[in-house]
């Protein structure tokens, strides 16, 4: 009976709380401060990738540093299809030329590991940064895109739509079989691939998944701006954001990548506009390194182990 | 017809070559033991059969199926399973999911989830591990994380198994133990390879032995035949032992 209360209170909390807080967040807009409005998208906005960015690089451990190529694919795809088709068909190409992008991306990289995928993937981005330079630049004439802008209340909505679809969907396969041979890929992916998964095709369609996500994302926030180019596209702080809050927030347990993104890019905003500007990737890179360092499974991992600690667990429970 | 065989095997790496033309065959219910010294190409034609890594020259047919030039997971879906001479267990994930994995991918019939919990839970038991299946895999002991390993292989529901120097680490009641195992996997109807150290129980549980030097095949035959093969013990104990005495 009391453990059966307990199981019910546990699961009120799991579920309750995330749910009154994506209500409250929901009904913002309706009391209007543009100012925290805008706090909020690009909150949702980092939230999106760096749960996206977790559904593969968290799980698999194959650190991906593509991810600001992903969601400049995006912007552009916003940018050339933004005048002549409604806004969802436009999110759904951005989020479609992703994973096209991130396939034939990931048959070719996906057999290096560790250092060297990190690498090649951050490669990918300058390269499509400056394939784009030097298309604009010498073949189209014009730099950059105009972008038909979007309502602030449309990309809000929007956007909180596709970071709820991409925790349901990041939710079910970590629950799924799938999630369970992506865990073990990330455990020991010989071993995996001898007993039965065939790893090439399960990194390669999850690769190309969370990169859809990225995608999209990308498509919704190029219309908050009225002007494109490579240079904002392809910003490369995109590509490490999502790495570094997922990290800071804990990767084992799907509240974690949320968790650090919410901390950790209002630390940003306050650093950046506060007086400390001009030290902000100083204390962004000393709050890295602590992380790592310190808390090596993020947030979620110190709580997880202080309520060990507490209840005198015998072993930490597996997250799942 | 051989259940598996394999035909003038030969792979290199680099310069050398660890496996060079060797014939071999297994039938339906044998144990059939591959020893030689360290660096004989024991593991390497492990590797070959599992497909781990890609033959050079030869070919492999298991059940009159070609399977030279296939995945590591098409391998196992047809029926062969392995295990690995340093335990390659999934450490962080429960003791059940790593034998539920493998009846979930492995095994070409494709169970449900329940059915696959049902399978592994029946393998658990059937190695002694069903106390605790929801504990970390790496809280195991090496012995029980061998176990483990040898559960998730049968999982893939295998009708050959290659195990992998099983006993090597364990105490002396852990191989009496393990070798019981492997004689009540045998009476399951799965066929075996193991490659193992321990001469007690490569000596008592095999049907047919060969043994490997230099990545050549040096003999074959019945325990009691290679327990007094001269090249045998050459390769062992060195020529000295048996001039001299």
């Amino acid at each position: 009976m009391g453990l059966k209360k307990l199981f019910t209170a546990q699961a009120a909390i799991k579920w309750g709380i995330p749910l009154i807080i994506l209500i409250l967040v929901g009904v913002f807009p309706v009391f209007h401060s543009t100012y925290y409005q805008t706090l909020i998208t690009f909150a949702l906005m980092y939230m999106t990738l760096s749960v996206a960015w977790t559904i593969f690089s968290g799980t698999t451990g194959y650190i991906s540093l593509a991810s600001a190529a992903f969601y400049g694919i995006g912007i552009y795809a916003s940018a050339l299809f933004g005048e002549k088709m409604p806004f969802f068909l436009v999110i759904l190409i951005g989020g479609a030329a992703s994973f096209i992008f991130a396939f034939i991306i990931g048959a070719i990289t996906l057999r290096l590991r560790g250092i060297f995928f990190s690498m090649f993937t951050f490669g990918l981005v300058l390269l499509a940064y400056q394939v784009l330079i030097w298309y604009e630049l010498t073949i189209k004439n014009i730099r950059g895109y105009f972008v038909v802008i979007q309502s602030d209340n449309a990309i809000f909505y929007y956007l909180l739509g596709l970071f709820i679809i991409t925790i349901i969907v990041s939710y079910v396969l970590k629950r799924s079989k799938y999630g369970l041979a992506l865990s073990s890929i990330g455990e020991n992916e010989n071993a995996s691939e001898h007993i039965g998964v065939n790893v090439t095709l399960v990194k390669i369609l999850t690769f190309s998944l969370s990169a859809v996500f990225m995608g999209a994302a990308g498509a919704i926030m190029a219309t908050k701006l009225s002007y494109i180019d490579p240079n904002i596209a392809f910003d490369p702080m995109i590509s490490f954001s999502p790495a570094l809050m997922a990290t800071f927030g804990g990767m084992g347990n799907i509240y974690g990548p949320v968790i650090g993104s919410v901390i950790f890019y209002f630390i940003q905003d306050r650093l950046q506009t506060g007086p400390l500007q001009n030290y902000y990737k100083l204390i962004f890179g000393a709050v890295l390194v602590g992380t790592i360092m310190y808390m090596p499974s993020g947030i979620v991992g110190l709580i997880q182990k202080l309520q060990k600690r507490i209840s005198g667990a015998k072993s930490a429970p597996i997250t799942g | 017809m051989h259940l598996l065989q394999g035909e003038k095997v030969t792979v290199a790496f680099g310069g050398l070559t660890a496996v060079s033309e060797v014939d071999f065959h297994v039938d339906k219910g044998e144990i059939l033991g591959l020893i030689g010294p360290n660096g004989a190409g024991k593991t390497t034609l492990f590797n070959l059969i599992s497909a781990a890594i890609p033959v050079k020259s030869g070919k492999i047919t298991f059940k009159d199926t070609n399977i030279t030039g296939k995945k590591p997971y098409q391998v196992t879906r047809l029926g062969i399973a392995r295990t690995f001479q340093t335990v390659k267990i999934f450490g962080n994930l429960s003791v059940l999911d790593n034998v539920r994995l493998a009846a979930l991918f492995g095994d070409p019939k494709r169970p449900s989830a329940s059915q696959a919990t049902k399978d592994a839970m029946e393998l658990l038991e059937f190695v002694g591990l069903q106390k605790d299946p929801n504990s970390p895999a790496r809280d195991l002991t090496l012995a029980n994380q061998k176990r483990l390993e040898m559960a998730r292989a049968l999982a893939a529901k295998p009708e050959l198994l290659l195990l992998d120097e099983l006993m090597a680490g364990l105490n002396h009641t852990e191989v009496a133990e393990a070798m019981d195992d492997i004689r009540q996997v045998r009476d399951r109807g799965i066929t075996i390879i193991m490659i193992e150290h321990v001469m007690k129980a490569i000596m008592s549980i095999c049907d047919r032995i060969v043994v490997l030097n230099y990545g050549k095949k040096i003999a074959e035959g019945t325990p009691q035949e290679i327990a007094n093969s001269k090249t045998v013990i050459e390769v062992y104990l060195g020529e000295e032992c048996i001039t001299g005495s």
